[in-house]
């Protein structure tokens, strides 16, 4: 029997978001690693959802199953477990597919377990091996990556890690929508009481040329001011990944990441930042990265187009030193 | 009210790192551990929560023999007492796995709140706590990094992360499952008579047969996920490393970005 991949899009306020073509990608490459087999999407939201189906409606799918209902206007998990697990539960699909994000990952659990799948976050490739498909994905905070096999039979629920399946990648086609079998009735489980912006909005870091970056590896925030000297050298915003932040050693409004700013400066200067994977998917538009580390296997020297392992203590004021003499 | 606190203890990622020889895991040998970070901030936020609310506070674990460690630092912040899921079948476990078992310790206690840390930093499932909420039928909430127990007890308020620098405000029903984030809170120290006292604490080591589990819902057995073996990325497309002493790495660094790069 032929095998069906659902691919869950996800939009919030009436916009898709990126990830959601990559999950379209990852559904398309799981069901060729599988012998091929049937990509359908899944669209819940408001009415406002409607003209979304127009930006998938050119990709390689069976169907796009929408559900519009003013109950999924605003996300929240009871609202999405309501319709998906009654619809995974009749319509068995052998993967259900999901961009790996803040939204998602909210009720990507819950569905696996209330309908007895496996679930698999954070998938970033597969391999054949053996005439078995592994699946690859990050651990110890991207610092290793496992490769993971799935046992028994039945659903798996997998969130694919962001930029692991580029959209590019996505097969066209056509599609149409049609409405989701089985679906069941949205029920919300909390009183949304408002949005805020963290941190306000005092300091925009997207539009930034360069920008310094300080991670956990700065060790105390009394290491800042060489490194606030090197930034105003470079004439670089200062920016910071979440563990400086939660520490209180630069305010909320510098943090870079899943859960803070998405950057693209043309010069990202990494000083002390292992490369978590939040912190990747916020700078991963930096066209030159460059990190400075004491620690070799840093995942951050992945990404970097150059590194330095090294003591910030004493890269960075000769670094400093190094910009003001090659300016003069 | 009756708090529970589901921690579990990791590898230190700041430590180095070494795969086994048999390339399952990491080469456990001098490998260091450390209570997993968001959940040091779920003790925080539970005994704030029980000395605002006349309470106790619980915590629990599923590793092997050496997770007691952090049960003791829990127990030295002043936790009543400590459930420790250390039969072998409970172990290796996927996200499913592991929630089969702690929500059985939960409904044996019949606690009125979960908190937990938002993921851990060794398998990083990030799922387990949603699922535990989900055996229990209750609500849940991720990366909370607001939380407010109202009306004695029967609503709280919670703040959670959204993408990009947004937090969303809402109110749940009670009992919930609560997975924090670090920074939402700064944990406290032991003190030494914290420490004496944990000593003399209790704590619990139930078998499945004594959470009403059969050893093959449990652990690596009740999985369906199974790690085949892990490795450092492949770092080939990585970063050109610039050597020399800082002076001369600066100057290198500075010459490359101007001429190679041209972003200076």
């Amino acid at each position: 029997m032929s095998k069906t991949f659902w691919a869950v899009l996800q939009q919030r306020e009436g916009k898709l978001h990126r990830s959601s073509i990559e999950a379209i990608a990852a559904a398309q490459q799981l069901a060729e690693a599988h012998g091929g087999g049937r990509v359908d999407a899944i669209l819940l939201g408001g009415d406002n959802t409607s003209e979304l189906i127009g930006e998938v409606a050119s990709y390689e799918l069976g169907a796009i199953y929408a559900v519009r209902d003013s109950a999924l206007d605003h996300y929240t998990p009871g609202a999405y477990l309501g319709v998906l697990v009654e619809a995974v539960k009749a319509g068995k699909p052998d993967f259900v597919v999901l961009p790996h994000t803040y939204q998602t990952v909210d009720f990507a659990p819950r569905l696996a377990q209330q309908t007895d799948a496996a679930y698999l976050p954070e998938l970033i490739g597969l391999e054949q091996e053996g005439g078995e498909l592994l699946y690859r994905r990050p651990i110890l905070t991207g610092k290793l990556q496992a490769r993971v096999r799935v046992k028994g039979e039945g659903t798996v629920v997998v969130t694919v890690q962001t930029g692991a399946f580029s959209a590019d990648t996505a097969k066209a086609g056509s599609a149409a929508e049609a409405a989701l079998p089985d679906a069941g009735a949205p029920t919300p489980d909390r009183e949304l009481l408002g949005v805020e912006q963290v941190g306000g909005d005092q300091v925009d870091l997207s539009k930034a040329d360069v920008i310094v970056a300080v991670g956990r590896g700065i060790g105390k925030p009394e290491n800042l001011p060489p490194i606030e000297e090197l930034a105003k050298v470079l004439g670089a915003d200062l920016g910071a990944s979440r563990p400086v932040i939660d520490n209180g050693w630069l305010p909320r409004d510098r943090q870079i990441g899943s859960s803070g700013q998405t950057v693209a400066p043309k010069l990202y200067l990494a000083l002390g930042v292992s490369g978590a994977i939040q912190h990747l998917v916020g700078m991963k538009g930096a066209t030159c990265v460059v990190s400075i580390n004491k620690d070799a296997s840093a995942p951050i020297f992945n990404v970097s187009s150059y590194g330095i392992v090294g003591d910030l203590l004493e890269v960075v004021p000769a670094l400093t030193e190094a910009v003001r003499a090659a300016k003069v | 009210m009756k708090i529970a606190v589901c921690i579990k203890q990791v590898p230190d990622t700041e430590a180095r790192l070494r795969v086994a020889k048999d390339g399952r895991w990491l080469d456990e040998d001098d490998l260091k551990y450390r209570t997993n970070e968001s959940d040091e901030h779920a003790i925080e936020e539970a005994l704030q929560i029980a000395a605002a609310t006349g309470g106790e506070v619980i915590v629990i674990t599923l590793g092997p023999d050496r997770a007691k460690e952090s049960l003791r630092k829990a127990l030295a912040l002043d936790a009543a007492r400590a459930v420790h899921l250390v039969d072998e079948s409970f172990q290796d476990g996927d996200a499913a796995a592991t929630a089969r078992a702690l929500a059985a310790v939960i409904e044996q206690e019949g606690v009125d709140l979960v908190l937990t840390g938002s993921q851990t930093d060794d398998v990083g499932y990030g799922a387990t706590a949603s699922m535990l909420a989900g055996r229990l039928g209750w609500p849940h909430a991720w990366l909370v990094m607001g939380l407010e127990v109202e009306e004695g007890g029967s609503t709280a308020k919670v703040t959670r992360e959204m993408e990009s620098g947004m937090n969303e405000i809402f109110r749940l029903q009670l009992p919930a499952v609560i997975e924090v984030q670090a920074g939402i809170n700064h944990p406290r120290y032991p003190t030494l008579r914290g420490i004496m006292k944990a000593k003399r604490k209790p704590m619990a080591t139930p078998t499945p047969a004594d959470l009403g589990l059969d050893a093959s819902e449990v652990g690596l057995a009740g999985s369906r996920l199974e790690i085949v073996d892990v490795a450092f990325p492949d770092t080939g497309a990585g970063a050109q490393l610039i050597e020399g002493d800082a002076a001369a790495a600066a100057a290198a660094l500075v010459e490359k970005l101007q001429k190679e790069a041209r972003v200076l």
